[in-house]
Parts: structure tokens; sequence; C-alpha cells
């Protein structure tokens, strides 16, 4: 990079000199964080987050822009920046668990984990399985139980497809009960909004999503937690919340939300947002601003993220064998 | 009279000066975004959106904003549709239909100013709707749960039934072209990638907005060039802006049933204002049409679904405000805008925030308001859009159209993707079909499967929950009538007719 105003190259030059470690590898000129989905989302709420924290603690120096590149759950951006951006340092691209199981079951094309840098995860979000506040299920015990019984007698909503993560939750739950997931109800809507009028209106019994995501529901009373996807308890408000864990069922669906960027980025390019990352994710004001987003902690980044990623694909992709998802 | 009180007090907020500033600002601009092919609503919205908050505005002033730019671009999509024949949004696709021929009959003055004021009747009974029956409506947007929508949908083919008459055949042609793109992508009844050919592009189906920039945009371009081959028609304006009295008396009825109806469907979530101006248009087509003068410049046609596509905007904001659900695209960006400020739309904004809850309705008042008086004397400035030569017009539309496409994927596929609709739906108007057919039967024939495989899926397959309910039911029975009713009708007042002679 060259800089052009000498009153540029000295800020840049304090932030090298901030950074230490980094070597000769300065922030990206224009960064670019890519939510491959459109506006109002998970992905966005991911890429405004990184946004904002890098933002207010100064760590790059030109605002870092969010774009919008919908399809298949992060499929088309995956495509794009492997084929068309390689080795553009400014792209970051956001993922969730959501893209690395639709990766795992080959929705991604023809590319895999290993053809982009994983660069930090920033938070996660665990699944809940809740129902109307009036409903007779009062645990996942009660769900199982009702299962047992009878699968067909429930029937479960959520915003994603079948073989979404959406999906995923309610059929192990539907295996944590001994019954087959193609026996269970299951009703596909367009977005969590719609699964969630649908749970309001009693059209569906039991609604299959995210806990962040419905905490302001959680909050207004309207509906009932049967169960937080999470191996503890949250902190903070939603602490109230019962895990599947403790009511003695192994079932936890975190949902990892973080960054990735194009395979062919030069090393140091890429060191030089783990660290950038690392610092941004050990700052306490960051702390907050991921709670604002109803995220929880969740914090790996370089190798370690990208070990996390591949375990994360492998375990999806038995998952996905044994729903029959794939072939 | 809390709810007075409350709305005074929302006028309080609306009228301070920096809120009427900034709903004067965003509904100018909304204008511009609405009238600009293939950028719509809810790119303006997301546009303004971190603006707003960088500007360090308080949340209901960001929140007045957003909303004069949504009604805006509600009012401004109709403008495009007019004049150019390519809806400048999917709430002013059936616009084009009867404000098209209007101004091809140099009546483009008189189009644009019936459609600005019943775009205002729209607003104004939905913000009042909005007022008096908010948490009322929670309950109908929750009565309807898959079996419901499928009935609204097959209602809506229902009234479709009134277009089929002058082609027949090539009108269900169209209407199969639209079912079968409505086929692609991702089947989220079975996670199966259906016609994808394996290109992640097409995972998510095809966008509504590149078959709408396809068949109505490019091709009016490839029409328009050709035209410029043979040498441009001149489109005369005749000296009147303004409609007269005759009109608006003609108008009246339309108007306010479609703005009631499209507030109603407005308030579904899962309904919005392509279901809502289509099913508004068509119903009054069915209701009025007794000479054919439908889809010839018929100024019903334009009025009745302007009317409903901003009333339905405005319920929108009914699932967003009581239940914390988005009742539309918009009013996803909107909820995430107040995200940013920390609010949280829902059951719980009424009683904590009603400030920002009553500033917004008040608002709404305000905006409808000023874009009334905004459009009115911009009528001659908008008309003079037909006196362009095609050499600087088509350039313009064609850069328009673009960015909207391009917009919503950030990919070059949807670009080459709606240039290839394009060409097919040049082929396609040159031999008669009804582009707004085939619109009509992607954007339905999606929702009618969906809704349909969920409804049954919910059952177990049994059939019967599709009738099940009071709301289904009385759907059923209105598209029943909807399909013998006007026959039956007209033969009865034939029959009485000739008693009368004999």
């Amino acid at each position: 990079m060259t800089p052009t105003l000498p009153l540029r190259a000295s800020v840049i030059g304090g932030l090298l000199l901030a950074l230490g470690a980094a070597g000769a590898v300065a922030a990206p000129e224009k960064p670019e964080c890519i939510a491959p989905a459109k506006p109002g989302g998970g992905f966005d709420i991911t890429c405004k987050l990184a946004q904002s924290g890098l933002q207010e603690s100064k760590l790059i120096g030109a605002p870092m822009r969010v774009t919008y590149m919908p399809g298949g759950i992060g499929a088309v951006a995956y495509n794009a920046i492997v084929a068309q951006r390689p080795a553009d340092p400014n792209a970051l691209v956001a993922f969730s668990s959501g893209s690395l199981l639709n990766l795992a079951i080959g929705k991604f094309g023809q590319y895999t984990a290993s053809d982009v840098r994983w660069v930090a995860s920033v938070g996660t979000d665990y699944g809940v399985i809740a129902v109307r506040a009036d409903s007779p299920l009062k645990t996942l015990k009660d769900l199982v139980a009702a299962l047992q019984k009878d699968p067909a007698s429930v029937a479960f909503g959520a915003g994603g497809t079948v073989g979404s993560q959406d999906w995923m939750k309610t059929a192990l739950v539907a295996r944590l009960a001994g019954v087959n997931h193609q026996g269970m109800r299951y009703v596909a809507f367009e977005g969590g909004g719609e699964a969630f009028t649908a749970l309001l209106g009693g059209h569906v019994q039991v609604y299959s999503g995210d806990v962040g995501e419905l905490a302001p529901q959680i909050e207004a009373g309207k509906v009932h937690v049967l169960a937080v996807l999470a191996d503890e308890r949250l902190p903070g408000r939603l602490g109230t919340l019962p895990t599947a864990k403790e009511q003695g069922f192994e079932l936890s669906w975190p949902i990892v939300r973080g960054f990735y960027v194009g395979p062919k980025v030069s090393d140091a390019d890429y060191q030089w947002w783990v660290q950038t990352f690392d610092k941004l994710t050990a700052d306490p004001g960051f702390a907050k601003l991921r709670e604002q987003r109803e995220l929880q902690p969740f914090t790996k980044s370089g190798a370690a993220l990208d070990a996390y990623v591949k375990e994360a694909v492998a375990r999806y992709a038995a998952l996905a064998r044994e729903f029959d998802l794939v072939k | 009279m809390d709810t007075l009180n409350y709305l005074l007090q929302g006028f309080g907020v609306a009228f301070t000066p920096l809120n009427l500033a900034l709903a004067f600002a965003g509904a100018f601009i909304g204008t511009i975004v609405g009238l600009l092919p293939g950028l719509g609503p809810i790119n303006g919205v997301a546009i303004l959106m971190p603006i707003a908050f960088a500007m360090g505005l308080p949340p209901e002033s960001a929140l007045i904003l957003l909303a004069a730019v949504y009604m805006g671009c509600e009012y401004g999509g109709r403008i495009s549709s007019i004049l150019i024949n390519v809806p400048g949004d999917a709430g002013a696709i059936m616009t084009a239909i009867d404000g098209y021929p209007m101004a091809r009959k140099g009546l483009a003055g008189v189009a644009l100013s019936i459609s600005a004021w019943s775009s205002f009747v729209g607003g104004v009974v939905a913000t009042i709707g909005l007022v008096l029956f908010a948490p009322l409506l929670a309950n109908w947007a929750l009565a309807f749960g898959p079996a419901e929508y499928f009935a609204l949908m097959v209602f809506a083919i229902a009234c479709l039934g009134g277009m089929v008459s002058d082609r027949p055949v090539k009108t269900l042609l169209a209407v199969l072209i639209g079912l079968s793109l409505a086929c692609v992508g991702v089947d989220s009844n079975s996670g199966v990638y259906r016609f994808t050919f394996n290109d992640v592009h097409l995972a998510d189906g095809v966008q509504f907005i590149v078959v709408v920039i396809g068949f109505f945009s490019i091709s009016e371009i490839l029409l328009m060039l050709e035209e410029s081959s043979i040498g441009q028609s001149i489109i005369k304006t005749t000296g009147r802006k303004l409609f007269n009295r005759q009109e608006m008396k003609e108008t009246n009825p339309s108007t306010l049933a479609s703005s009631i109806g499209g507030f109603f469907i407005g308030v579904l979530p899962g309904a919005g204002a392509t279901i809502s101006s289509a099913i508004a248009y068509m119903v009054t087509k069915r209701v009025y049409d007794k000479d054919g003068s439908f889809g010839k410049g018929d100024i019903r046609g334009v009025s009745a679904p302007e009317a409903a596509n901003n009333a339905s905007a405005t319920g929108s904001f009914v699932p967003m405000l009581c239940l914390g659900v988005p009742g539309s695209g918009t009013t996803t960006v909107m909820m995430g805008a107040l995200a940013l400020y920390n609010i949280t739309p829902g059951p719980m904004l009424f009683q904590n925030q009603p400030e920002i809850v009553w500033g917004l309705i008040a608002s709404l008042f305000v905006g409808n308001v000023v874009l009334l008086v905004l459009n009115i004397p911009l009528v001659g400035f908008f008309a003079k859009m037909l006196t362009v030569p095609n050499a600087t017009l088509v350039p313009g539309i064609a850069a328009a159209s673009a960015v909207g496409v391009y917009s919503v994927h950030a990919t070059t596929f949807d670009l080459v993707l709606s240039v290839a609709f394009g060409v097919l739906g040049y082929l396609l108007r040159k031999l008669q079909f009804p582009m707004s057919s085939l619109i009509l039967g992607f954007a339905l024939g999606d929702m009618i499967e969906q809704n349909l495989r969920r409804a049954l899926s919910l059952s177990n397959g049994e059939v019967g929950i599709l009738w099940h309910s009071p709301v289904s039911l009385t759907l059923w029975i209105g598209a029943v009538a909807m399909l013998v009713g006007p026959p039956l009708l007209r033969r009865l007042r034939r029959g009485r007719a000739a008693l009368a002679v004999g």
C-alpha cells in the first residue's frame, strides 16, 4: 500500500507501532464485511458487530463497509470469494454454523471447508426449543414424552428448510424420544418471524430457533422456553432458562458466528486480521457490543478456529448421513 | 380516550421542527427511490438507516425518517409505472396496466394526480385503522396459518380469472411461465434443490426483483429501442394536470374499498404490497369493468392498486409494533434499525415506549400529507419525463435497473439472468402475452405451493385443514363468488332487460 498524504502515513505508522508484532503489514485500505444474506438477519448482525467493534476500538483506520450477498446461507458469497476474489485482503465474509452445515451437506458447490481461511469467531447463539406460554408442555421431558406417545401429535415450526439447523434441532429432539425424524411433523416457514407468528396463532405447537432472536419475546412472556440447547445456563437475564442438559438430555446446538477471508490472502494479511480480532475480542467494550446483539462469548481465531470449523463440518456431515440428508 | 391522548402526544413528537424536516426529506428521497425501477423501499430504508444512526438522531426521529422513506417509495413507484410502463417497485406492477395506457392517451397528469390522491387515501385510511384496531388486528394476523394463506391465494387466483377474458390461452401460458420460474430453488419441505443446475446462484430461487426488472424494465427498453429505430412516437400530454370532480367521484368507492382491503392484507406478515395491489386491481376490474375499458386506461384501474399498496405498507407496521414480527421486507430492515437503538419492537413497546409508537403513527399521518402536497405540484414536472428522448431515457432506465438487480445479490449472475428474462419478455410481449399475469403467477405460485405444503404437513396430509377454519371458509366462499358472481349477475341483468323489453 502507498499512503499518499503524510498525515495518513503517520496515522498508519502509529497503528503499525501499536500492532507491533504484525510486522510490515498494515490495515486493509478498504475493509469490507460481506453479509451473505439480505439486510436484517444474523449475518448482518455479525458484520455490524465487527464494524462497530473495530470502529470504536480504533483497530482499523478506514471505516468498514457492510455489503450484502445473499444466497444459500452463504453459498453464493463462498463461491464468489473463492472463485473471484481469492486474494482480496479487504473482504471479510461472515459465516455461521448454518453455513458450515450447508458446507458439510455439499450445498456450497464444489468447495470444501479447506477452500477459505478462517479468521475468527466473535460470538455464539444457542438453539432454543419453545412453546406458547399457555402450552400444556412445560419441560423438554413433556415434549419428549408427547413425541413418544404419538410423534404426529406435535407440529414443529421453524424458519429453516428441512435439512437446516432449525430442522436439525427438531430431528435431534425426535431422536431423544426414539422417534424417526421422518415420522415427526415439521413445517418450514419463510424465516423465524413467520414461524413465530404461527406459534402464537396456534398453528404449530413447538418452535425451533435461536435464543438470541427469541429473547424479546421471552421477556414479553409470550413464549415458554422448554430448553436452551447449551451445555450451561446462559449468563445474565437469560440465565433463568433451563438447558436441555440439566433436564437430562444430551443436546447442545451452538450457532457460532465469525468470519473468513479468501484462500489466496497473504499470510501477513491473514495474520493481521487474526491479531486484530484477538485484540478486539479481548476488549471489554466489545463484550458489551456483543451482549447488545444477544450473542454469547465464543472466541477462537486462526488455527484454533480452523480446527473447530473442520471438526464441526465433520460432525455435521455425520449427522446429515444419519438423517438421510446426504447419500 | 387514552388513544386520543397518546395520538396528540404523538403529534407533539411529529411536529417538532427536526422531525417535520425529516419527514419532508424522507418523503422526497422515498419518492425518488421508489420511482427508480429496481430500487424499492427496502433499498431506501437500508441505505438511510446507517446514515440516520451515524447522524445521532434519536430513535423516534430515525423511525420517522425511515417511515417517510417507506411511504414515499410506495408513492413514487407509480410514477415510472404510469409514464414509462416500468414499475418503480413491486407494489406498482398493477398500476402500469391502466396507468400507461392513460399516459398514452395524453392523460399522464390525470393518472399521476389521481394515483397520488388514492395513495393518500390508502395511507390515511390504513393509519386510522392502525390507531383504532392495531391490537385487535394482531389477532387477525395470528389467525392466518398456512391453510388460511392458501385460501387467500386461491381467492387471489380466482380474482385473476378476471384477467383471462381477453386472451385466455396466452394469459394462462404467461401464468404457467411464472409458476415454473417460482419452482426454482431450495424446496423448503425437503431441503432439495430444484432446477438449480448445481449453481449456487439459484439456491434461493429466482429473485422477485430479477423477474420484475427482466420482464418489465429490460423488455420495455428493448421495445423502446425498436421504436427509436423506426422513429419515436411522441406522446402528447393534455393541458389538464389534475383529475376533475367527475373522475374523483368515479374512483371513490373502489379507492376506499381497496384501501381497507389493502390494509387487512398488509397486516398479514405472509402477504404484502404485491398481493394486495393485485387483488385490489382484479376485484375492481371484476366489479366495474362492464365495457372492457380496463387495461385500456381506466382511471379506476390506476387508483385502486395505488390505494391498496399504500394501505398495505402501513398495515405491515401492525405485526411489527404489536407482535415484534416484521410485516414486510422493509419492516424487517426497520426492526434492524430499532435494534441499533436497543429497542425491540413487540407487545411491550406500546407500554414501555409510547412516544416512539405514537410518534411513528402520527408521523404516518404527517408523511402522507407531506407526500400529497409534494406529489400534486410535481405532476407537471414528472410528466415531462415523457418528452425526454429515448436516447437519454433508455440508458437511465438501464442503469437504474442494473443497480437494482445488482443490489440484491451483488453478483453479475443476476444481471445476466435479468437480461435473459428481458429478451424472453420482449418476445412474449411482441406475441402479446400479458406480463402482469406472468408476474402474478410467479408471486402467487411460490406462496400457494409453500402454504399448501405447510398446511398439509401440519395435518399429516389430511386435506380438510384447508377449509376448516372460519377465515379460510370465508375466503373459499369469496373465491367461488368471484368466479361465478360476475357472469351470473350479467345473465340476471340481461334476463331482466329481456323481460322489460318483452
